[in-house]
């Protein structure tokens, strides 16, 4: 029921009275309604579900979160049993690089 | 070329006396004949058409003769750098390349709806020639029809081709075997996401465009390098490459494995498709192939690929195996494994 | 793409991996509510990958799977409508009404559109005076703030031929259910991340007192999957049952006010027949009467709708996480994605369509879990 994708809010403009901005998805750019985020502007990036910025993104917090994640398991790499180890990877297809 | 922009494309065909598609253009009289002088020929431009005949005379070689048709109703007609014009004469070249043939001569049958300027005909019959001629191959037969005004979405074209498939040459879809290497000659998704993009009702700015090329070119490289070692190819089209791996796998009853992350997207794509909540192996490429080749010469067949342009990002995105015959699987990126199943039908946008 | 990719970066899955195998003891049974993240768990492989004392139950988290089927047999009237522009999400144009679809709506006649956002429909209602312009408002608590403003603006502009066909569900309800259907075995739970950023999430604590179940709010790229699943574990695995937010640069305590407020003028709660499963008081949003003149149900006199659902069906069971999809008679036989019974074998994301891609894998090296 979610599908929401993270964009960055490039202009901020008014439309018919709404709050609206131009969104761009990373390469795509859309427009979005900014109405329920007063607190998004040029700059922010926000979640946006069909059409609409339903929150910021709090860019510090997923920082936070991806730093948390790279000091996750660094002892059990040596302790990790390979029995239950996730699928080895596929011996290497032939080609030149990639 | 950024964007569409059919203004920097010549018009081949002068505006006469009528500037709209009118019934009498699909009667066989004098408007036919204005509209096949004014309109195809120039764009065309070969002696095979030229002849005007019921049917076009052509000479040829003999052997084996490949033959292909398919018919375009793409909505918009124009979108990001291509129209259905050489989206139609590419993609008949491409059907006949993916036997092995050699493109020789195509037919162009066109169902016009009343009211259809003139000068949008005369944009997509250029694109038409232009594109042919790229391939090296010639429009030399056509027809047209008008429908009533509502009856039509424009134009709808259906191109049919004849190729030479030189001797030798054993490509088929049936010809996958254990051990081959899957190839994919460039980036996926790029048409599905050009034509989305520009779609009511859910138009998006984008840089991506079509990537609707003649392929002929770059099979007759690959087998020259490897003539035997090219099992089965096909261009990904409708239903992306997980349709067409998933067809192939079906035909040569074998399983394949695909690895995902080498399978080549563009960022832009993946944005499009993150958005959308569409999968970029399910959406359609008019301008890609992938091929099945013998493991020993996949390296030589991959380095001739990636010397020409239309192929310069080809990537070995996986591998045939004798398990699981006619499934697709994918190691994910994290690791993990997931079925790739043919798509059920239109790729839709999704919230869920 | 910023923000999504540095989430499905392959080393740190192995690191949360790791140190989900390293935490578990279990047997635990784990259910994701969320549609999006079910898809997710699919598509990236995630269940194969945690170990054995771990098992994903997929929760009635998909508006595919669960819009009743009165509302869909409702939907595919009004689309085959003379004069109506019916307009949907995607997701639901396969879905299978009591005898067809609204994608056989559209090749027997009716004008069907698929958009992306519920404003596109009401675009269009506004570009085409002469029609009655109908929008299909499904979804959980993430798409009610799409649907209450555009509802909002057609009473502002002023566009009296726009009305929005409405069956809005709501998840903390649904976990309810869930937990006090007879036969329950899930021990914990990873909330809906986009949910409860509208929401919030202080809605899960009264369910985490009284159940004693642990709540992880969750996002959808691999590593918040995993996340969320380890902080789940970790709790399981402590005795520990509260609400956790492990989605929290997109999710705050308090969701989002100024999107609830809209919800709270355009929407009121009301009993809700989820399909498959039944009745469940209070669990969905309808128009108030206030905004009845755009509420399609009202307008179109759709009140004559018998429904039939096949009585083999067993996917209110599937989605309650009461039965595994192969422990249905009919799954793989009169039921496949190509001729679906019910609604989970027709989502990308049910249950159902998923155990039976699977299935066709049959023995094979690689061990295949679900």
């Amino acid at each position: 029921m979610c599908l929401g994708v993270p964009g960055q809010v490039i202009e901020v403009f008014d439309e018919g009275g709404t709050r609206m901005a131009t969104v761009d998805f990373g390469g795509v750019v859309k427009k979005v309604c900014l109405a329920y985020v007063p607190d998004v502007g040029p700059g922010d990036y926000t979640i946006v579900h069909v059409g609409f910025a339903l929150t910021r993104l709090d860019e510090a917090s997923a920082l936070e979160t991806l730093e948390l994640f790279r000091a996750t398991g660094l002892l059990d790499e040596e302790l990790r049993d390979p029995v239950a180890g996730p699928v080895d990877p596929a011996p290497p297809l032939g080609g030149v690089g990639r | 070329m950024t964007g569409i922009d059919p203004s920097s494309w010549s018009c081949p065909a002068p505006i006469g006396r009528r500037s709209t598609v009118v019934m009498g253009h699909g009667g066989g009289g004098r408007l036919s004949a204005e509209l096949v002088a004014e309109v195809f020929l120039p764009a065309f431009a070969n002696p095979g058409l030229d002849q005007l005949a019921d049917s076009a005379v052509m000479p040829f070689a003999g052997g084996r003769l490949a033959m292909s048709t398919d018919s375009y109703v793409v909505r918009p007609l124009f979108f990001p750098g291509g129209n259905i014009g050489d989206l139609a004469v590419n993609g008949t070249v491409n059907d006949l390349a993916m036997s092995g043939a050699r493109p020789l001569y195509l037919s162009a049958a066109f169902v016009l709806e009343e009211g259809l300027d003139i000068g949008t005909l005369g944009l997509i019959a250029g694109s038409m020639g232009a594109a042919a001629q790229a391939a090296g191959a010639q429009l030399i037969t056509g027809d047209t029809k008008v429908v009533d005004q509502g009856r039509g979405d424009g134009v709808y074209i259906t191109t049919a081709g004849v190729g030479l498939v030189p001797d030798g040459v054993e490509v088929s879809p049936s010809g996958a075997r254990p051990g081959d290497v899957v190839i994919v000659s460039g980036t996926i998704g790029s048409h599905g996401v050009a034509i989305l993009s520009v779609r009511e009702g859910l138009e998006f700015g984008t840089v991506v465009e079509t990537d609707s090329a003649p392929l002929n070119g770059l099979v007759d490289a690959m087998l020259a390098v490897a003539p035997a070692g090219v099992h089965a190819l096909r261009d990904p089209t409708r239903g992306g490459l997980a349709a067409t791996v998933n067809e192939i796998a079906g035909a040569s009853a074998v399983g394949v494995v695909l690895e995902e992350r080498s399978i080549p997207v563009s960022p832009e794509v993946a944005a499009a498709c993150g958005f959308l909540g569409l999968d970029p192996l399910e959406v359609a490429n008019e301008g890609r192939l992938v091929a099945f080749v013998a493991p020993e010469v996949a390296d030589d067949v991959l380095a001739v690929m990636r010397d020409l342009a239309v192929a310069s990002g080809a990537a070995v995105v996986g591998r045939v195996v004798a398990d699981h015959p006619g499934v697709v699987v994918a190691r994910t990126g994290i690791g993990g494994t997931r079925i790739v199943d043919v798509p059920l039908g239109e790729q839709l946008p999704r919230i869920c | 793409m910023k923000y999504l990719d540095e989430f499905r970066d392959p080393d740190l899955a192995k690191r949360l991996l790791a140190e989900i195998r390293q935490v578990t003891t279990g047997p635990w049974a784990v259910m994701e509510v969320c549609g999006g993240q079910t898809h997710s768990i699919i598509r990236n492989g995630i269940d194969q990958l945690l170990p054995d004392g771990i098992e994903l139950v997929h929760g009635p988290g998909c508006p595919v799977c669960v819009t009743p089927l009165e509302i869909i047999d409702k939907a595919l009237a009004i689309a085959a409508r003379p004069g109506t522009i019916f307009c949907s999400f995607g997701d639901m144009l396969r879905v299978p009404g009591s005898d067809k679809d609204l994608f056989q709506v559209r090749s027997e006649g009716g004008d069907v559109r698929v958009v992306y956002s519920p404003l596109d429909a009401l675009a269009l209602a506004a570009d085409n005076p002469d029609r009655e312009v109908v929008f299909f408002g499904i979804g959980f608590e993430t798409t009610a703030p799409a649907n209450a403003m555009t509802v909002h603006e057609a009473r502002r502009r002023g566009l009296p031929n726009f009305s929005m066909l409405v069956s809005h569900v709501l998840v903390p309800p649904a976990i309810t259910a869930v937990l006090a259907a007879p036969g329950c075995r899930v021990q914990g739970f990873l909330a809906a991340g986009h949910v409860c950023a509208v929401m919030g999430t202080a809605e899960y604590e009264p369910l985490v007192r009284e159940h004693g179940v642990p709540v992880v709010v969750t996002g959808f790229e691999p590593l918040d999957v995993l996340e969320g699943i380890r902080r789940a574990v970790v709790q399981l695995e402590a005795g520990r049952a509260e609400v956790e937010n492990a989605y929290a640069r997109v999710v705050r305590p308090d969701g989002n006010p100024v999107a609830r407020a809209m919800i709270d003028q355009v929407f009121e709660v009301c009993d809700r027949a989820w399909r498959g499963i039944g009745t469940i008081p209070a669990s969905g949003w309808r128009l108030t009467d206030d905004y009845l003149e755009f509420d399609a149900e009202h307008r179109f006199d759709v009140g004559h709708i018998r429904t039939a659902e096949p009585s083999r069906c067993r996917a209110g069971e599937v989605l309650q996480g009461l039965i595994k999809p192969n422990e249905c008679e009919a799954f793989g036989e009169a039921c496949t994605p190509r001729s679906p019974l019910g609604a989970t074998m027709v989502s990308s994301e049910g249950a159902c369509a998923a155990y039976f891609q699977y299935r066709r894998l049959g023995p094979t090296p690689v061990e295949i879990r679900r």
